[in-house]
């Protein structure tokens, strides 16, 4: 129940961050700089959140299996993660593609950077990895025309 | 007394006059109803000496859409419209081209439209006509809704109207409304092949019933059936941008689709969705009809 609880509470917390980014009137690049970089400043300052979600909750998924079935604890912040990607794809700066395709490349991604980074392997800060991240993502997602 | 009627075609494909010919109440219908002149039926006036000088009408219906230069029977449309429309009680534009241009809107045809939109925009050619008009659109309209138009004329019952001039007892619920599919739009199963009888055509075969009004899966095609029914998706055919292209594809952008059930912001549908999505339902995944 508190394990549920907690993910619920980060993924809401997360989900309106990624939301103030959503609403902003700004390109698919500048939000994919913003996520990244609010992503790792949460990294940074809160870890025991990111470290929760990674560490307890993706590696221990049974503990979640009544009432956390698929995305429902954590669907502030897929919603949010889905409405960045369909704007982007309408307004034709991302490719269309499948939802986890995308999905895995940008999360992936950032956990597994996170994941090194809390495993002491970085050989820098987390932050100075935000534009090098940033433009891989955007390279990895944008549409071929852009 | 027989209320008169005169059918005026436009640009059509006479689609809207057949429909009408399978209301089942057709025999009552024409003791009630009279036509002055219709396309497919013997009438009193030919169209030619309707045209030339105003005959007795209580309702003008007009099927197809309307251009400036488009005639019948050497006069343009327009101006019989103009002539018969101060004798009318009502003129009532029958299907989705009289009302908002339909297919027939991308004709050679200069300025072809509705008679008072062009797909949601107000025309104003016919615009001081409003208050005497309703609207039956549907490619081709359903005859149950355009018949008890008529007789909610004939009745003298005022009719509410949606802002297209609908009246709201057929066009206020979408399609979506009655359709037997419903469980699995509310548990995210598409599963579908067309012609059978499981699974929801909206997520990926282009059903538009959650998104257009009607009332096809309420008051059914020949008291029986209906396109969702038997397996083919909604096409949005009684809606201002009738026809739009792929219509057995869902257009979708990264998954979600493009345009997304009436009123239903996008927030809510996506949580709802990721709710529903994890689970799996046993039975959705049979065959239930025909098991």
């Amino acid at each position: 129940m508190l394990a549920k609880e907690i993910i619920k509470y980060i993924s809401r917390y997360l989900g309106e961050e990624l939301r103030k980014i959503n609403n902003e009137d700004a390109t698919a690049k500048e939000k994919i700089h913003r996520i990244v970089k609010t992503y790792f400043t949460m990294a940074l300052e809160q870890p025991e959140m990111i470290e929760y979600f990674l560490r307890i909750y993706l590696s221990n998924r049974e503990v979640f299996k009544n009432g956390c079935e698929g995305m429902i604890c954590v669907s502030d912040f897929v919603t949010e993660i889905m409405i960045f990607f369909e704007e982007g794809v309408k307004s034709g700066e991302l490719r269309d593609q499948d939802f986890f395709s995308a999905f895995g490349l940008f999360m992936g991604y950032l956990g597994g950077m996170v994941f090194l980074h809390g495993e002491e392997v970085l050989t820098e800060s987390l932050d100075t990895y935000i534009e090098d991240v940033s433009y891989n993502i955007y390279q990895a997602l944008r549409a071929y025309e852009n | 007394m027989k209320t008169k009627l005169f059918w005026l075609q436009g640009l059509t494909c006479n689609g809207n006059a057949h429909s009408l010919l399978n209301y089942a109440g057709f025999e009552q219908f024409l003791e009630d109803f009279e036509f002055i002149y219709h396309p497919m039926i013997d009438s009193e006036h030919t169209l030619s000496s309707l045209v030339q000088n105003r005959k007795p009408c209580d309702i003008l219906l007009i099927e197809g859409s309307i251009a400036e230069d488009f005639q019948r029977a050497g006069v343009g449309i327009v101006d019989i419209i103009a002539l018969y429309a101060p004798e009318v009680k009502k003129i009532v534009t029958v299907g989705t081209c009289a009302t908002f241009g339909g297919i027939f809107k991308d004709s050679p045809y200069h300025d072809s439209s509705g008679l008072l939109f062009l797909e949601e925009e107000p025309v104003t050619r016919f615009a001081h006509l409003k208050d005497k008009v309703l609207s039956v659109s549907g490619c081709p309209i359903h005859p149950e809704v355009l018949a008890n138009t008529l007789y909610s004329v004939r009745e003298e019952i005022t009719v509410k109207m949606d802002s297209f001039h609908r009246p709201k007892a057929f066009f206020a619920y979408t399609v979506h409304n009655g359709c037997t599919r419903n469980e699995y739009f509310e548990y995210k199963v598409d599963k579908h092949t067309f012609g059978e009888r499981e699974g929801c055509m909206f997520y990926d075969h282009g059903c538009q019933a959650t998104y257009t009004h009607g009332s096809c899966n309420n008051i059914l095609w020949n008291d029986v059936s209906s396109k969702t029914r038997v397996g083919q998706p909604c096409m949005g055919c009684t809606e201002p941008h009738f026809p739009k292209r792929d219509l057995y594809n869902t257009k979708k952008n990264m998954g979600i689709p493009q345009d997304l059930p009436l009123g239903v912001p996008k927030r809510v549908y996506l949580t709802l969705t990721g709710v529903t999505k994890a689970f799996k339902i046993e039975r959705f995944s049979q065959k239930i009809f025909d098991a």
